[in-house]
């Protein structure tokens, strides 16, 4: 789609079980900014089964002008082709300039279907947006080839102009104003539009037969806290005491691509260029040597802590709290020591 | 049964340059390998095969690169693909995945009938996952992303696990259909000596920008709708603190204050 006839920042706010998700707000925070520079107006567009007015309330409280709700049934979890369908719509008949989506399951499924349908030009996990002066264009910078190289990229005449951004890299946008949780507000219905998508943009090949929740274990890009565990753990008896180091600091726990390839953990848990990429507030190395392939996927966390016996290890460049020793013996009394550190 | 496999060659990651002007990799001189993660897709796609009746399914690899991607082509020959398909043609140099997944999808589309789509979940540097939904919005299949077990296959339909922030989906997909896979979905196997020697003497078609029918606006860098104007590297500055400890006690100190660390940034 090339034309000029384009305004307005989206953002694709993610629902489960009619509840947004935090990297909603996320997106709040990155499409406020650029709204504001751009003078456009900032619309929140949610797609799901039944959305709350409070829950839609909530996106107004946190900077969006406008809520476009689209609901059906066949909404309510993520299938690519009905929610492409009524995104390709909304974008044909809104003209927005700006779409942004979660670099999540959903957001990686469902923007590079939309921008072919639509013939937009889409950067897939960027870190970085910000708006061109002069030209408006959409600057997004995102990490090539490993995260060696930070690149700008520019979709200078496609419109609309899609990104996709890390969950984790912006805060959540706070409640500008007290969200009147559910009350009509007197501008409510101003600002906040549901509508029922016509019944041949829900039809969809796929079909959701079933569903296993994966129970205690979190999704280490989800988590703010993150532990990870290499191939200085030895064995797979020894996991446990990473474990239970993630456990006393409330993280989640991960791994680095040697560990998962020996069976002792799960690829949901790896981390890396052939794994997840993370970007929590912060991210504990235990035994972890630091491969580019590790670096990056997790370089681009907060604070970087590293214990490794190994004084040379890559880690210790991108950390700020190093730790040269042997981490079985490190481990246990820092489980303590944190433990009398959260008491306090 | 047909199925097909688009692999991408990719450079080693750890020693690539960039061309400053275009913003774009240089390739020459830097050793390829086949996308670590199109190995999962490859062995997905022959697993499957070898489940079905002898002859009754084949899998193509197909790849869209320079002429010397047809190595990457043999290897996929050589762990079991049926045989392989090099789309290559100076006029799709720079394509971003919009270009790149319009030649893949219109190569798909030359090679007729197809059940099955399989692609990896990314290709290691580039880093987007963007070409295998790319693929299916222009051949206007479904999709299904980030599969990590392959159910079933067969009378029209494919049941499939898909690895979501939460936990599994299971999904149906009636065919044809693209999927992307993850590494739990099947551990590559090696090439054996047969394979290899089939490989070798495989014939490999090249199709250029004349044998598909794709316009030509949508070729190639001009074709592409994102441009790359900028690379710089980051600022990686980060000032370690980092402590040795000799003995029993400095650990005991050096853990505290690690705790105490966290504890000041609000990291606990």
């Amino acid at each position: 789609m090339k034309s000029e006839r384009h305004s307005g920042v989206w953002i694709l706010a993610e629902q489960s079980a009619g509840r947004l998700g935090r990297v909603s707000f996320e997106l709040l925070t990155r499409g406020r900014a650029l709204a504001d520079k751009r003078g456009a107006e900032l619309t929140a567009i949610v797609m799901g089964a039944a959305l709350s007015d409070a829950e839609l309330d909530e996106l107004t409280a946190r900077g969006a002008d406008r809520v476009i709700a689209a609901e059906a049934p066949r909404l309510e979890h993520f299938l690519l082709e009905p929610h492409a369908a009524c995104m390709c719509e909304l974008i044909a008949r809104r003209r927005p300039e700006i779409v942004i989506a979660a670099a999540t399951t959903t957001g990686r499924t469902l923007m590079p279907y939309v921008a072919v349908k639509v013939g937009a030009g889409l950067t897939a996990d960027c870190t970085e947006l910000d708006i061109e002066p002069g030209t408006g264009n959409l600057l997004q910078t995102r990490p090539a080839i490993g995260g060696n190289i930070l690149a700008t990229i520019l979709t200078p005449r496609h419109r609309p102009q899609m990104a996709t951004v890390r969950p984790h890299s912006a805060r959540p946008a706070p409640r500008r104003v007290p969200a009147c949780r559910g009350q009509a507000g007197p501008d409510r219905t101003d600002k906040v539009e549901r509508y029922r998508p016509a019944e041949a943009l829900l039809a969809g090949r796929v079909r959701r037969v079933g569903f296993t929740p994966s129970g205690e274990q979190r999704s280490i890009q989800d988590a703010d806290s993150v532990v990870a565990v290499g191939r200085g753990i030895k064995r797979a008896e020894n996991i446990p005491l990473v474990a239970a180091l993630a456990e006393a600091m409330g993280a989640a726990l991960g791994a680095t691509r040697d560990v998962v390839d020996r069976g002792w953990l799960s690829y949901p848990h790896q981390i890396g260029l052939s794994g997840k990429t993370i970007a929590p507030r912060l991210y504990v190395g235990v035994g972890v040597s630091g491969s580019i392939q590790h670096l990056a996927g997790m370089q681009t966390a907060e604070t970087i802590v590293a214990i490794n016996n190994d004084p040379d290890a890559q880690i210790f460049k991108v950390a700020d709290f190093g730790i040269v020793a042997d981490l079985f013996e490190v481990v246990p009394i820092l489980i303590e020591k944190i433990g009398a550190a959260k008491a306090k | 049964m047909r199925i097909i496999v688009p692999i991408k060659q990719v450079p080693e990651t750890t020693n690539v340059r960039m061309d400053e002007q275009t913003g774009t990799m240089i390739r020459e001189g830097v050793e390829a390998i086949v996308n670590p993660l199109d190995l999962y897709a490859i062995e997905a796609a022959i697993r499957l095969a070898e489940g079905a009746p002898a002859g009754e399914c084949e899998v193509v690899a197909i790849s869209m690169g320079p002429p010397k991607a047809l190595v990457a082509l043999r290897e996929a020959i050589a762990m079991g693909a049926d045989s392989a398909v090099l789309v290559t043609d100076k006029a799709f140099a720079g394509s971003d995945t919009w270009a790149t997944s319009c030649v893949l999808a219109a190569a798909i589309r030359k090679l007729g009938r197809f059940d099955l789509v399989i692609c990896g979940e990314r290709a290691t540097d580039g880093d987007t996952g963007q070409v295998g939904p790319g693929i299916a919005a222009w051949l206007d299949i479904p999709a299904v992303t980030y599969v990590n077990r392959v159910e079933s296959l067969g009378e029209g339909r494919c049941r499939v696990s898909q690895l979501v922030e939460d936990g599994c989906q299971r999904l149906e997909m009636s065919l044809p259909g693209l999927l992307t896979v993850v590494k739990d979905v099947a551990s590559p196997r090696l090439p054996t000596l047969r394979g290899k020697q089939r490989a070798r003497r495989a014939d490999v078609p090249h199709w250029g920008a004349a044998d598909l029918d794709v316009a030509a606006d949508n070729l190639g860098l001009a074709g592409s709708p994102t441009r790359v104007v900028k690379i710089f590297r980051p600022t990686v500055a980060r000032n370690c603190r980092k402590l040795a400890p000799a003995d029993e006690r400095a650990v005991e100190q050096t853990a505290g204050e690690l705790a105490g660390f966290l504890h000041g940034k609000g990291l606990l």
